[in-house]
């Protein structure tokens, strides 16, 4: 799960890490009233504008609506403030990470400006080759990690958590010196590095990125930015951070599969395809693009395949407008085929059925649960094998 | 001859009480393995299925009933715990099933198991492992699998089925099917099963399946060149599987360009490994290269 910049930020404030003055705001108005707020406390009239997105690249991105604009923006002035925020609310902001449709933008971040000396990275994430977590610091401050790791690895230095121990103090300073740090911002760095560690495992994160993490005129050591996300698995005992989820965000066709306990991921294709099991369900959409066509989704119904289920996978699968087939693909562990069946003839009766739907079964009584298919009065070729169920639908929707 | 698990596996089911747990061990002992314990805390002293024996800790049930493998079917908050447990227990062999464990819970885990090197971890989030004929530790339908001389080592579920059907059907059979899990932390990884088939005399041709997600693969493919002369043949789900998503499994997640289906494929074709084009020619494909 990902949360936006200024949840991260507030997050990570309550943990004891520095981050810069800020408030959120939802209207151009809020946005005014923040920034008097935040020049009357620090005493500059210089502010920061951000939109807040669950993508990155936001200060590179342009706005669809003003094309000259960027999604971060330094100005001078509450009523410039306001200004943008009126232009930047409602707005889609387009960036290398939104895909061309772009997000739109409904919060903004007002945030005072820092006197910037150096930008830095650092971020924690898990290595999955170790099964460790891994501190990552880099003197390219602002730069996309990715790109770092291709072009210069040896700026990218690394310590490995002992869980047993957690982070030790001797790792944070390798990490701060390694740096080219010195005195007492090397010390700051040192006691920003343990307590983003700290944070990282007691908030279950799977990333926590400061990039850029700068360092002031005055020798502060601050996280200009936030990128965090969970690890799902472990939500369930962070009631608090379940309740920052942005629905607007989500890809609504993902968040009602979840209501229904399905993985549900929406693709580009024309074939819906309903598998259970994560890999066979992949490998199902892999054999989609291998005949010619596209899938339109990842579904993965799981398990125990009950009625409730399937229905709720068809409904899901036949809302998308773009649908020009159904692939079923079931290997019924312990599940008998003829029990699917019945499930798919109940879900195909509630839901109907505009486009050709071929279903494979395989696993006990699979003649059976292919009479019952083949007999009924609805229109649904089956399958013989994966190949065989791929290649029909790939022609029939054509 | 098989891997890990054969006839003498004495199994212990960690949350036999549970309706997974109760369901799986029944389905298991009707396969002819013999579960000889269960452990549920606070159970101690009732049997399961009228004769085996229930204890309150695992480490109990391997002073009682000598076991010398565990499966677990705990729910997720727990799971981890009952790992360290069996590991602490000295049990050589641990599956666990459970899927949805917490990272940082695996995390610690697997930092436990290093400093317990008897006991060895498959999963989680994986449906088991199981020699035809002999012995059934996990989820997987029974009856799809048949002895003989292929072993399968897979990151997936109903995918393993899919390659051990086609085995079974083209009458390859399986020596030992081992599903090592979709979850980021896992224990034996492809390389650990690689080496275990290679050594086994009656493993003619390995299987190997991954999807994206993580470097599992690439290493696989490493030990493969290096020291693998029998046959293998690869498959990985998720080339059609677009970057940042998570497909379904916690592990399948291409993130900062790391971990797509084409850099695994590219790795596999470079350890000389025979490539099914589809899922559904994983067994031909073998029936092929092993001639």
């Amino acid at each position: 799960m990902k949360i936006h910049e200024y949840q991260g930020k507030q997050l990570l404030a309550a943990e004891g890490i520095p981050v810069p003055q800020s408030t959120v705001a939802f209207s151009a108005d809020e946005a005014h009233a923040a920034a008097v707020d935040l020049i009357a406390k620090t005493g500059s009239e210089v502010l920061v504008v951000k939109s807040q997105i669950h993508a990155g690249g936001r200060g590179k991105g342009r706005f669809k609506e003003h094309p000259d604009l960027g999604g971060v923006k330094v100005v001078k002035g509450a009523d410039a403030v306001k200004d943008l925020a009126g232009k930047m609310l409602g707005s889609t902001l387009v960036t290398i990470q939104t895909g061309p449709e772009g997000k739109e933008v409904r919060r903004l971040l007002i945030e005072q400006g820092m006197d910037i000396k150096t930008e830095l990275y650092v971020a924690a994430t898990l290595d999955r080759v170790t099964g460790r977590t891994t501190i990552m610091a880099s003197t390219e401050g602002g730069m996309e990690i990715e790109e770092v790791a291709e072009s210069n690895p040896e700026k990218i230095l690394k310590v490995s958590i002992d869980p047993a121990v957690g982070l030790l103090p001797f790792q944070a300073r390798q990490l701060a010196y390694g740096l080219g740090l010195t005195g007492k911002v090397a010390r700051k760095m040192a006691t920003f590095i343990g307590k983003l560690a700290a944070a990282y495992q007691r908030l279950d994160c799977a990333m926590l990125e400061i990039n850029p993490l700068v360092i002031t005129g005055g020798g502060d050591v601050v996280a200009l930015d936030a990128k965090t996300s969970f690890d799902d698995n472990a939500l369930y005992r962070h009631p608090t951070i379940e309740e920052l989820r942005d629905p607007t965000e989500e890809d609504p066709a993902e968040l009602e599969a979840k209501k229904s306990d399905l993985s549900y991921v929406n693709l580009d294709g024309t074939i819906g395809c309903m598998v259970n099991g994560a890999g066979l369900a992949m490998a199902t959409m892999d054999i989609i693009k291998f005949f010619g066509a596209e899938p339109a989704n990842f579904l993965d119904v799981g398990g125990g395949a009950t009625v409730e289920r399937v229905t709720a996978a068809f409904k899901l699968i036949t809302a998308d407008p773009k649908l020009e087939g159904i692939l079923v693909n079931i290997f019924g562990d312990i599940m008998k085929c003829d029990v699917i069946a019945e499930g798919v003839l109940a879900a195909v009766r509630e839901v109907g059925l505009k486009v050709p739907l071929v279903v494979r079964l395989e696993g006990t009584n699979v003649e059976k649960g292919k009479a019952m298919l083949e007999s009924s009065d609805l229109k649904i070729i089956t399958g013989s094998s994966l190949r065989d169920a791929a290649q029909k639908i790939v022609e029939m929707a054509k | 001859m098989s891997v890990l698990v054969d006839n003498n596996t004495r199994l212990c089911v960690q949350g036999i009480t549970g309706n997974t747990g109760a369901f799986h061990a029944k389905a298991s002992m009707e396969y002819g393995t013999q579960v000889v314990a269960g452990v549920t805390p606070g159970k101690g002293g009732e049997t399961f299925e009228g004769s085996t024996p229930i204890f309150n800790t695992v480490r109990e049930a391997l002073e009682k009933a000598e076991i010398n493998a565990t499966v677990i079917f705990v729910p997720p908050p727990f799971a981890a715990d009952a790992i360290m447990e069996a590991a602490d227990a000295g049990v050589a062999l641990i599956v666990c099933i459970t899927e949805g464990i917490p990272v940082e819970d695996m995390v610690k885990a697997k930092r436990y198991l290093e400093d317990h090197p008897a006991s060895r971890l498959i999963g989680p989030n994986c449906p088991g492992i199981i020699t035809p004929n002999q012995c059934r530790i996990g989820i997987m339908p029974g009856y799809i699998h048949k002895p003989g001389k292929i072993g399968v080592i897979s990151r997936s579920g109903t995918l393993t089925y899919e390659a051990v059907h086609q085995l079974t059907t083209l009458g390859l059979g399986q020596t030992t099917a081992i599903g090592i899990g979709g979850d980021p932390v896992n224990g034996t990884n492809f390389v650990d099963c690689l080496a275990l088939f290679n050594e086994d005399p009656e493993t003619e041709g390995i299987v190997m399946i991954g999807e994206i997600g993580g470097s599992a693969e690439e290493e696989g493919a490493a030990f493969i060149k290096a020291n693998i002369k029998k046959p293998v043949v690869g498959f990985i789900a998720g080339t059609t599987a677009p970057p940042g998503k998570r497909m379904g499994h916690a592990g399948a997640i291409i993130s900062g360009g790391k971990g797509t289906a084409e850099a695994k494929l590219e790795a596999l074709a470079d350890a000389g490994v025979h490539l099914a084009e589809t899922p559904s020619d994983i067994g031909s494909t073998m029936a092929k290269a092993i001639g």
